[in-house]
């Protein structure tokens, strides 16, 4: 059995409270949600925090899907079984479903969050590509009930960095809803179930008539950061979708991408995936949108 | 005698039949295990124990210049810190590895692998023992260390083995077999000659249970009882008498509930002997239980070859010779496990299942700064290696000579009329019919329906590959005449006692990790005996409580210690036979023995069962002149041969052209393990072998950067298979009884383990045949098969 240093440990019982202990202990702290990053973190003596502060009990403050007719707003809290299991969110962006079943595996997904999957800012986790691919923005709330709106780009400085502040907390996800036929997609190619992906990517188109009103892809383990690809969105507004369409947006994720040769795969293989899963979300996702 | 039968008769039935010997029944064991009530090293827990954690090293290779403990000794909780300075005063430093190596208890001079073990705290609780881990100051200077083993031994490669005196460089040993002249001049005069570079990386057995101890001297009594993590407690105990100096009387080795072994838990690690000099030390019982990190970059590894295999044949597909090259990675310390006299374990069976003119291997082992081991990772002692490497020449030539590559192996079995066979190296076969097995695994999978939609799907751009792989195994080690383990002959004792009600106890020496001995070996007993297996006790794993015998790896535990339970029981059995007949008062000649009881001829109404003569034999009045009391018996079972299970399997792969993702669609698995006992835990072992084949084959390795840094230190990095990578196995049978196990059974244990990586290996390489692809390495994930589609394979080095 592998144990961490000695920590202090509290349970948060409002978004308020944990922020005002956030405000006296600093950097000291951390909050914890699932805990399935941060605890094997801390066994392995990778991290070292004096203070945890738990904030499971704020699933019932922060564990929410909300549709309107504007946006989905999803609690930073929500785990990720409700986002695989949710027939609403399903149905306006099958994205996460997709992602949901190829995250972890079932003890994961019963206890990890939203919130706690962007807040780790891996390079290679799923729901910030997915956020990303979906223009989602980050209500980050901090002392005195002040709260403020990020998008996915403001939202990660760096790996395993984010614009949370040592005393704020994220606390909800906003996604526009644009109020157009809409597709999404999701595909991770992994070594094996439930690891990290090798590559994987997530697209969203929205159709005006037969033409591409907007498209966005986000490709996760690609670089430092999960990255939003403008440069397929240009490429593809106004046009009908077709298969040159996604070859030339595949290109661009092929050609747009930073990865790095590690023992999840050459970069120059992750290059290409870059390219096929880009081809192939984008192409689900286009027949989403239609039917 | 040599049967074929088909796998769908009797396999789905309703498999808790409790028969009274051989069939299908439920784990005695699972009641237990099952509810949580196991009882493993981790679960033991005495008065005033005491916890232990090893620092280790973080460099491949570096000089200990100081170690500062103050602070750590200083530490809440903490009881001693002991490092290697230490242990040398007490002459401990350095203790045996089970190859005529020598490893460090403690680092002394220098550390060798990331890994090593440096020095230990012993504290009030686990925790407190960790946290001064932090507080102990090591002042390293770091060596360059050797980490590509293809450059161990040239002229400027740092030496790692400075304490071995007048080393000079990184060479472990060379070794040969067969016959170097004929086979080159059988390669001479070939039509084809096929070479191909194989490698087959370095993995980890990964046990679900890591390893530990709980160690207890009793200072008054001078008795030490130590629980721990092993496959063999009896050689075991043995060596801790020898090199700790403790009389062996005085030492009790306890292996409880193993969860999962693979090998991993044959050797002696460091941690066991830390937790004995702990308690010595602090006069409390102490526990040692390795984290999972530990277990992978620092116990026993498996594998590590790299393998040049060439292979001669005939125009016509006739297969005439095979020669090998060997480079062998042994890491710092030789600690690979395997008798004495065999280096490289089995690897000598190379040969295959093939009927060859000539063969030969020249192997060359070597340090470099990685973890040691070279373990019999469910590999009957390196026969995977030696498996991998024939099956897959053979698939290369097939695909060389244009031919099936079902009907290249058809055509140059060894017939059933050969057996015994004596293979070119040197290898006696004990029996096998070869063709049976393998055209009963084509039937089930529909071989020629698959090849009909593999050319379809070609014809599309779909990729699909069928992979075959043909194995002879050589387990249940071994004659003592030629195989012992430092000195320790191969034979295992066996004890068989029957309770004057007529229940029994039968205690042994291999241990189970989870194979199923508790209710395997009742059943063996049973089929003697006719006492049903609920009234047999198994009692195992305490070496106060078992005969000696070397324990369970290289699935040896059924063909040895399964015949001395055979041979026990009827042991047992005769002495019934003596007192039935006085019950009788018939002679011994006029009884029959109808399962579980006498009967006298002809007259079957006149009978005593097994029960009334165990009561008899324990009750009032007078036995016949010179028959003891009491019903038991012991025997030490010496094998005159190993045993050599068979088995034909085939594998189904789609792989996607766009990611080069393997799926395996379909595994048939006909084994051939002579007599079966239980069928279902037979089909359990295969189940798990598969599951770790797809594993090797697809996914594990434990890899390192150019510094030696274990880059598969954690189950996130180093991937184990899942249900979701593995199909619903389908799994045939063949029975070739062995013509000298009293039983006639073989050993499966790791028959799947030894046969299943190069069928997956072969079908994908299958599936890349329009990319021209004629060989690829293990593990083939997706990159590494897209650059193999790309012509840009790479060995795994």
């Amino acid at each position: 059995m592998q144990v961490p240093a000695p920590f202090e440990y509290e349970r948060a019982t409002s978004v308020d409270q944990a922020i005002g202990l956030l405000e006296r202990l600093g950097g000291s702290a951390r909050l914890v949600a699932g805990g399935h990053s941060l605890l094997p973190m801390m066994k392995l003596r990778l991290a070292n925090f004096e203070y945890l502060i738990d904030i499971n009990d704020l699933h019932t403050e922060l564990g929410y899907i909300r549709l309107s007719d504007d946006e989905v707003r999803i609690g930073a809290m929500t785990r990720h079984r409700e986002l695989l299991e949710s027939d609403v969110l399903a149905d306006v962006f099958p994205i996460f479903a997709d992602a949901e079943k190829v995250i972890a595996d079932p003890v994961v997904r019963n206890r990890g969050t939203l919130g706690g999957s962007l807040c780790q800012a891996d390079p290679s986790e799923d729901l910030s590509a997915v956020c990303t691919t979906l223009d989602a923005s980050c209500v980050i709330r901090g002392p005195g009930g002040s709260e403020r709106l990020v998008t996915m780009e403001q939202f990660y400085v760096g790996p395993y960095e984010t614009a949370v502040a040592d005393n704020e907390i994220l606390t909800e996800i906003r996604i526009p809803r644009k109020n157009l036929p809409v597709g999404s997609a999701y595909a991770k190619v992994e070594r094996r179930a439930g690891d990290w992906a090798v590559v994987s990517a997530g697209a969203a188109v929205w159709l005006d008539g037969g033409r591409i009103r907007d498209a966005r892809v986000g490709l996760a383990a690609v670089g430092p950061n999960t990255t939003g690809l403008p440069e397929i969105s240009a490429a593809l507004r106004g046009h009908e979708p077709d298969e040159s369409l996604y070859e030339l947006a595949g290109a661009i994720a092929a050609r747009s991408c930073d990865p790095v040769t590690d023992s999840r795969g050459s970069a120059g293989y992750k290059r290409h995936l870059a390219d096929e899963l880009t081809r192939r979300t984008l192409r689900k996702a286009v027949e989403r949108a239609r039917s | 005698m040599s049967t074929t039968q088909d796998a769908k008769l009797t396999e789905f039935d309703d498999n808790d039949q409790k028969p009274i010997g051989f069939g299908r029944m439920l784990r005695k064991e699972d009641a237990r295990l099952l509810r949580g009530r196991g009882r493993f090293v981790d679960d033991v827990q005495l008065p005033g124990m005491l916890h232990l954690a090893i620092l280790r090293s973080p460099f491949a290779h570096a000089t200990i210049v100081s170690i500062d403990t103050s602070a750590a000794e200083a530490s809440p909780g903490v009881k001693a810190v002991v490092t290697g300075e230490t242990l040398k005063g007490l002459g401990l430093a350095w203790m045996p590895t089970l190859s005529n190596d020598v490893q460090a208890v403690l680092a002394t001079d220098k550390v060798r692998f990331q890994g090593q073990e440096v020095a230990f705290v012993v504290a009030e609780d686990r925790y407190q023992a960790r946290d001064a881990l932090e507080l102990i100051d090591v002042e390293y200077d770091v060596l360059d260390p050797v980490i590509d083993v293809r450059k161990a031994l040239e002229p400027d490669a740092p030496i790692i083995r400075t304490d071995l005196e007048g080393k000079t460089n990184n060479h472990v040993f060379d070794w040969e077999t067969g016959d170097e002249a004929e086979t080159d001049r059988v390669f001479a005069s070939a039509d084809v000659i096929v070479t191909e570079d194989i490698v087959y990386p370095r993995v980890h057995p990964a046990p679900m249970e890591t390893c530990g101890s709980v160690a207890d001297f009793d200072p008054v009594e001078g008795k030490l009882k130590l629980w721990s993590t092993t496959q063999a407690p009896h050689a075991h105990r043995t060596l801790y008498a020898i090199v700790a100096g403790i009389p062996e009387h005085k030492i009790q080795v306890i292996a409880p509930d193993i969860g999962g072994g693979f090998g991993n838990k044959v050797p002696i690690y460091p941690g066991y002997v830390h937790s004995i000099v702990g308690s010595i030390v602090t006069g409390k019982p102490v526990k040692w239980m390795e984290d999972r990190s530990e277990n992978l970059i620092s116990t026993g590894f498996a594998r590590d070859y790299i393998m040049r295999a060439e292979i001669a044949a005939t125009n016509e597909g006739k297969i005439l010779a095979i020669r090998t090259n060997v480079l062998a990675d042994h890491g710092a310390f030789n600690g690979t496990a395997a008798p004495v006299k065999y280096p490289a374990g089995f690897f000598g069976v190379f040969t295959g299942s093939y009927d060859l003119q000539a063969a030969h291997c020249k192997m060359t082992a070597v340090y470099t700064n990685k973890a040691p081991g070279g373990v019999a990772y469910a590999c009957s002692f390196r026969i995977t290696e030696a498996v991998y490497l024939v099956e897959r020449i053979v698939d290369v030539l097939a695909y060389e000579l244009q031919m099936d590559p079902a009907e290249l192996r058809l055509k140059n079995f060894i017939q059933p009329e050969q057996f015994p066979y004596t293979t070119k190296t040197g290898w006696v076969y004990d029996s096998g019919n070869y063709e049976p097995t393998m055209r009963l695994a084509m039937e089930m999978a529909g071989y020629d329906e698959l090849r009909k939609e593999q050319a379809e799907k070609r014809a599309r751009g779909e990729l699909m590959g069928i992979g075959i792989s043909f194995f002879t195994e050589a387990v249940g080690a071994g004659p003592r005449k030629n195989m012992d383990i430092l000195g320790l002959g191969m034979a295992d004792g066996c004890e068989l006692r029957v309770h004057p009600t007529g229940k029994a106890v039968v205690r042994l020496s291999v241990k189970t990790q989870g194979q199923g001995h508790e209710t395997t070996f009742a059943q063996i007993i049973a089929e003697e005996l006719g006492i049903p297996p609920a009234d047999i006790d198994v009692v195992h794993g305490d070496t106060d409580n078992t005969p000696f015998g070397l324990g369970t790896y290289g699935s040896r535990s059924t063909p040895v210690s399964g015949a001395a339970a055979a041979l026990v029981a009827r042991k047992v059995r005769d002495k019934a036979k003596l007192i039935a007949s006085a019950m009788l008062e018939v002679s011994v000649a006029d009884l029959d023995w109808v399962k579980g009881s006498f009967q006298v001829k002809g007259d079957p109404g006149m009978s005593v069962t097994i029960q009334d003569i165990a009561f008899r034999a324990h009750g009032a009045g007078d036995l016949p002149d010179g028959v003891e009391g009491g019903l038991e018996a012991q025997i030490c079972y010496n094998p005159s041969n190993l045993t050599y299970p068979h088995g034909a399997y085939i594998c189904v792969v789609d792989v996607d052209p766009g990611t080069a993702e393997v799926k395996v669609r379909r595994f048939i698995a006909v084994d051939d393990c002579g007599t079966r006992i239980n069928p279902m835990i037979i089909e359990g072992q295969v189940h798990g072998g598969l599951t770790d084949g797809v594993g090797m084959a697809l996914m594990e390795m434990i890899s390192f950067d150019e510094d030696g840094n274990c880059l598969g230190a954690s189950l996130m990095d180093y991937l184990l298979p899942t249900a979701l990578e593995v199909p619903d196995w389908e799994t045939g049978f063949t029975v070739t009884p062995s013509p000298h196990h009293p039983i006639g059974a073989k050993g499966v244990g790791e028959s799947a383990t030894v046969g299943s990586p190069p069928a997956i290996v072969n079908a994908v390489v299958d599936a890349l045949k329009p990319f021209g692809v004629r060989h690829a390495d293990m593990p083939l994930t997706p990159s590494r098969v897209w650059d193999a589609m790309r012509g840009q394979a790479t060995p795994p080095i």
